[in-house]
This record gives C-alpha cells, structure tokens and sequence, in this order.
C-alpha cells in the first residue's frame, strides 16, 4: 500500500502546546455550539496520527492518485537570469493532481471524517482550488460535499465553480459582507455549528481554531519531508533556504515545518501586498503586526481601531484573506522565519518570467513567492541553495491575466 | 450585590422568570437604540444585553449580522457604545445591563482597559460567545476585581462534564443556547430542550436563561417552567429595524410588555 519512495511522516517541531497554542497565538476562540465536535476531532485527529493503517492508505492514495511525489525541478535558466550565483529549485506542487497542493489536505481530512462516522463534508473556498480539491476527495471516497464561496469569488472563478459542480459537489454562493473568502469561511462556521453531528468541516488553510492549524499543516507537510529528502539526494545536503507564499499558510507551513529544527535553513514567508501597504489596499497582516481574533484563532490581523476586521486585497483570490496562520504568526514574532511582500505587478511580472524561462505558467498565488527572488538571495551567501514552492499551476487565473496583460504584449 | 445577580434573586423569591432582550447597538443608529432601552425598561425587562457589532459575527443569523453591519456602516464605535451605557445608566440605576461582544473588540481595545471602561460606564457584566472559559482566565479575573459578572454559554452540543465547567466558570447566571446553530426566530424549539435543561439544572443552582430561536409569548410560556429567564434577540432586532421612526418606542414598548406579562402569568420551576 504505502510507497516506499514517501518519507515516513511526522518529526515535525512540537508546536502547538497541548491547548492549541503557538505562543500567544493559536487557541480556540469559537461559540460552545463547536467546541464538542474541536474536542471530538482534535481527539479522533491525535489517535491516527499514530496509526499506522491510517497512514499507509493516505499514503497510497497520496502516490497512486495525487501523483506524488511531486519533482524537485532545478530552474537552470531562471537562477541564470537572476545573476547565476545560487541553485534555484521548485518544488512542483502544480504537478499534483487538481493542480495545487491543496489536496494533500482534503484526502487526508476526508479519510478522517470517514473515520469520525460523518458522511458529509462542507468546505470554504476563495479561488476555488481547495473547493475543487475538496470536491474531489468527495468524490473519491463517496461523501457529499457542499462547497460555500463569496458571489464575487464566484463570478471571478467561473472555472473553478464548474469544476467543483461537475465533481458533484454543490456550490452554495455567500452573500453576506465582502462576499469574498472571509465571508464564505464565516458562513461555513455558521452552517457547521447548524449540522455539527454529521458534518465535518475541512477548512483549507491553517487557520481557524485548534486543532484545524495543527492538523492542516501537519497534512501539508508532505511537501517539506518530500524537499528534506530529494534535496539531499540531488545536492548532498540540505537546503540553505525555503520559499513560499503566505495567504493562510498552507502551503508554506507544509514546506516549512519539517525544516523548524534545522536552524541553518532560513525561512521566507511572501505576503500579498495588493496595490502597495500605503494604500491600504494589501493582504499583509504578518507585515502589519495587529494581533486580534478571527476565525477562531489569535493571529495577526488586519482590523482597524475598533477591533473590526477589514477587507484584504490582492490580485490572487488565494491570498485575498486578513488573517494568517497562527504558526506563522509565532515564527514570525519569534524570529523563526523572515515575512517580505509582494505587490500585484511584481507576481505578474513574476508568473511571465517563469512562462518565459522555464515554459512553467505558475498560480498567481505562487508568483508571490518568485517575485521575492531577488530580494532572498540578496541577502544569502553565493552559492546556496534555495527551494521555492510553486504551490499551483496558473490555468485558472489565465483570464485576469489575460486581462492585465494585453497591453503591451506584441 | 451585582444588579443581575440581585435581579435573578429577586425574580426567584417571586417564582417568576426573568425576561431578558438583546439588541443590536447602533441599528439604525445609536439615537434608536437609547430610545428602545428606555422602552424595554418601562415596559419592566429584567435584563438588556447590548451588543457590539462585529465586522464577522460567525454565530448569528441574517436579522443580527444583518444589524451589525447597518451599525457598523453608521459609524458605531466601541466608544460610543459606552458613553450610552453611561447615559442609560445615569437614566436607569437599578436596571440590569450586560455587553454582549465578539471577543476581539475586547481583546484589541485590551481586556484590563476594556473591563475598566464597561465597569466605570455602568455595565453589570460581559457576555463572549467566542471566548471560551479556556481562554477567559485572565477576562475573568480582571471582572471579579471589578464585580462584574462573564456570563458563559452551554450549548446542546456540550458534554455534561464541559455543561458542569461551565457553570462553574460562569457568573450571573448561565446562557443555555436552545439549539444548534446560529442566532435568529424559529417557528419551532428542539425537541431535546426540556430534557437538557432539566439536566443542566441538576448540575448548578445557578440561574439559567435559555435564548437563540425564541421569538414570542407562547415559546416563552412554554419554556418558563424550565428556567430562570428567557432572551429574545432576534425578533426585537427585527421589530426595531433598519430605519429610524418615532413610533419605535411604543412599537418597543408594546412588544416588551407583551413578553413581560406573558412570564408574569406563568411559574418558574422553583
């Protein structure tokens, strides 16, 4: 069943503490209503960490199905152009099935909540790609799925919503608020707290309360173990640095965790900085430092004066959300790992040069993480190493890049 | 004494039940919710909570987030909030008032500072449904030092060992949220209410107030042998509406008085 290519899993740091905490941050902020099916899960969660069984068929499928593992590619032609003084890997998450890390997650929250007994599955989405990779493990393992997400995300991830349907899955659209991943992820909540005996709830970040940041993360982190080890095969040792982009974190934790203890591989995580910090059009809230509560969690925040959340902004649907992650939270506050934005035009200038160099069309959501190239390995030693998650593949976003990019194209 | 647990021993002593309302603060405006605390207190409510909207209210329906969102679209703050429980305060001395909040106003306004200004306005105590006892040590202490009550919620979903921790964490009295799911009126109450009530009654002598869905006398009625209090939320948020107008506090007034007399008529279990 289990391929003997996977590393075996876990090893990771110890965070959270046994309360859900990262610090100060983490925790379960959430109505009573939830906190019985928090407790059943993180319980059900923690009991097949440990089980064997459990992880040789998430294993199998993670191989036969998704395809993994997903290729360490060396980007010859893209670390020539940015001056030819380190090796440049990505880590080629857009190869896995769906296109987009983001099932690494569903199966492996599906599988749990088969084995918690509920048949069915309710799930946010802002892009739609965890929509369309929990749809899928849906259909895979025969559970219903009801997918919410903003009016306006829908309108502008057409795609994604047909996608999501053809798998079987119903699209509930969100009206409330902004109309965008927050709204939807609120909605989700309240749907859960209304269907909490048969429901599970597969959030698609690592966000939200314990034991959700621990558990998606944990997930996710197939991809670190998977770069800990082809990295060593191909160069011989680790690497000295890891990049990835940071929305709620999911992609970014899942590579940077299983590298928490190795103190010499440095950590970059790249917020979405939308129009610029100073128009306060941007999604950076590690950036920002406000710490508040959301979405059941203390993290960074972006709110104003009155402790009210305000409206992110970016031109990736996957990174447009005001909260981060309570663990990167903790790394950043901790010194762990170092936060950089990027602004819209640069992920776009970005996502061309990768078409262009490599033949590579990345998710606008990992452009953020290219576009941070220059300003990394300005501050690493010539000759490093450094391993960029390229989390999606950028089919869905060909229309808005289609539509910002005409000009000038001859 | 804290005026709710004066409240709730007085209602005791009378065999009655306590009739509790919620609304939204500064739906419409700050102007309307003044005036309809004035008329829930002529009409002889026990208890008002006031609530701080929030920008993601993840456990109300469409009536509250709705309300929320008008009042934070008008500018409601934090501030202003207080400075009206101090004026009702002034107006009112012995009427019982809670503020009910998402917790990250409080935590970003600070806990020390927040429960200081809700104590020197003029509030009897704090009401957080997304806080927790888990995460309320240092809430809870501050409003001790302060004599107010944080009042905590048990919902159907909790295990009787989370119910019994609950209430011993919580001060005033304890929130029995009648069912699963969001705040808002519903036609009809869970079976499983009696049941669990009578249950969470054998695990505190602490006053219990039922609230979510409950949206008229005859719910009320049937409730009131079970508890110590009753809250309505949702369809006074609804009666007082998006607009101001100058028959709202009789409208308030009216309906208030309605839900009071319906309690007065029936026995409480004690």
């Amino acid at each position: 069943m289990s391929s003997p290519s996977l590393p075996a899993p876990p090893a990771l740091n110890d965070l959270p503490d046994k309360t859900g905490h990262f610090g100060e941050f983490g925790g379960r902020y959430v109505p009573e209503t939830l906190m019985g099916a928090l407790l059943d899960l993180e319980r059900e969660y923690l009991a097949i960490r440990e089980d064997a069984a459990f992880h040789a068929e998430l294993n199998g499928l993670l191989a036969d199905y998704v395809g993994r593992p997903t290729p360490l590619y060396e980007a010859r032609r893209l670390a020539e152009e940015l001056g030819g003084k380190a090796r440049i890997f990505l880590k080629r998450e857009d190869l896995a099935h769906t296109g987009a890390h983001k099932i690494n997650n569903t199966l492996g929250q599906a599988l749990l909540a088969r084995r918690l007994g509920k048949r069915r599955i309710i799930a946010e989405t802002g892009a739609g790609q965890h929509g369309v990779a929990a749809a899928t493990a849906c259909a895979l393992l025969g559970l219903e799925c009801a997918v919410y997400m903003g009016e306006e995300d829908m309108r502008r991830q057409e795609l994604n919503v047909f996608r999501m349907r053809l798998l079987g899955a119903e699209v509930v659209p969100v009206l409330s608020g902004s109309r965008t991943l927050k709204d939807a992820t609120n909605e989700a909540m309240r749907v859960w707290m209304q269907t909490v005996d048969d429901t599970h709830y597969i959030i698609g970040s690592c966000v939200g309360p314990h034991p959700f940041p621990m558990m998606v993360r944990d997930f996710q982190s197939v991809i670190g173990r998977e770069v800990r080890a082809q990295c060593l095969e191909k160069t011989g040792r680790l690497p000295d640095a890891v990049l990835a982009c940071v929305g709620g974190g999911s992609n970014s934790l899942g590579l940077f965790a299983p590298f928490y203890d190795d103190r010499d591989v440095r950590m970059f995580g790249v917020e979405a900085e939308g129009e610029g910090i100073l128009t306060g059009r941007h999604a950076c809230s590690i950036t920002t430092r406000r710490i508040g509560v959301f979405h059941g969690s203390k993290s960074y925040v972006l709110q104003n004066e009155d402790g009210q959340i305000t409206p992110a902004h970016s031109i990736s649907a996957g990174l447009d959300y005001p909260g981060v992650g309570p663990e990167h939270s903790f790394y950043a506050a901790s010194g762990r790992a170092d936060y950089l934005s990027v602004k819209d035009d640069e992920a776009l200038a970005a996502t061309r040069q990768l078409c262009r160099l490599e033949g590579i069309l990345p998710a606008l959501e990992s452009a953020h993480a290219l576009a941070a190239l220059p300003r990394v390995l300005a501050q690493l030693p010539a000759g490093s190493t450094i391993i960029v998650s390229l989390s999606g593949r950028g089919d869905k976003d060909v229309y808005t890049l289609r539509g910002v990019m005409q000009e000038g194209e001859g | 004494m804290n005026r709710i647990d004066r409240m709730f021993a007085a209602r005791r002593r009378e065999s009655r039940a306590a009739m509790i309302f919620f609304l939204t603060a500064g739906c419409p405006d700050l102007e309307s919710t003044e005036q309809a605390i004035d008329a829930l207190a002529e009409a002889g409510v026990d208890l008002i909570e006031l609530g701080i909207p929030f920008s993601d209210p993840i456990a109300d329906g469409p009536t509250i987030q709705r309300a929320s969102q008008v009042a934070l679209e008008r500018g409601t703050t934090v501030k202003a909030i207080l400075d009206l429980v101090r004026r009702v305060r002034a107006r009112h001395p012995d009427l019982a008032l809670l503020l009910f909040t998402a917790y990250n106003p409080v935590f970003h306004y600070g806990e020390a500072a927040f429960v200081a200004a809700a104590a020197e306005a003029g509030a009897d105590g704090l009401l957080i449904p997304d806080l927790p006892p888990e995460e309320a040590g240092e809430l809870r202490r501050l409003a001790s030092e302060r004599e107010l009550c944080v009042v905590f919620l048990v919902a159907p979903t909790s295990s009787s060992a989370r119910a019994r921790a609950i209430c011993e964490a919580s001060t005033g009295f304890v929130y029995y949220i009648s069912l699963r799911g969001v705040t808002g009126a519903r036609a009809e109450l869970p079976a499983d209410i009696e049941e669990r009530l009578r249950e969470l009654k054998t695990l505190t002598g602490k006053p219990v107030a039922v609230g979510f869905g409950i949206s008229g006398p005859d719910q009320a009625r049937a409730l009131v042998p079970l508890c110590d209090g009753i809250i309505v939320g949702s369809a006074l948020v609804r009666l007082i509406g998006e607009q101001p107008r100058p028959t709202l506090r009789e409208d308030v007034r009216r309906f208030a008085g309605e839900m009071c007399a319906a309690l007065a008529e029936a026995a409480t279990a004690r």
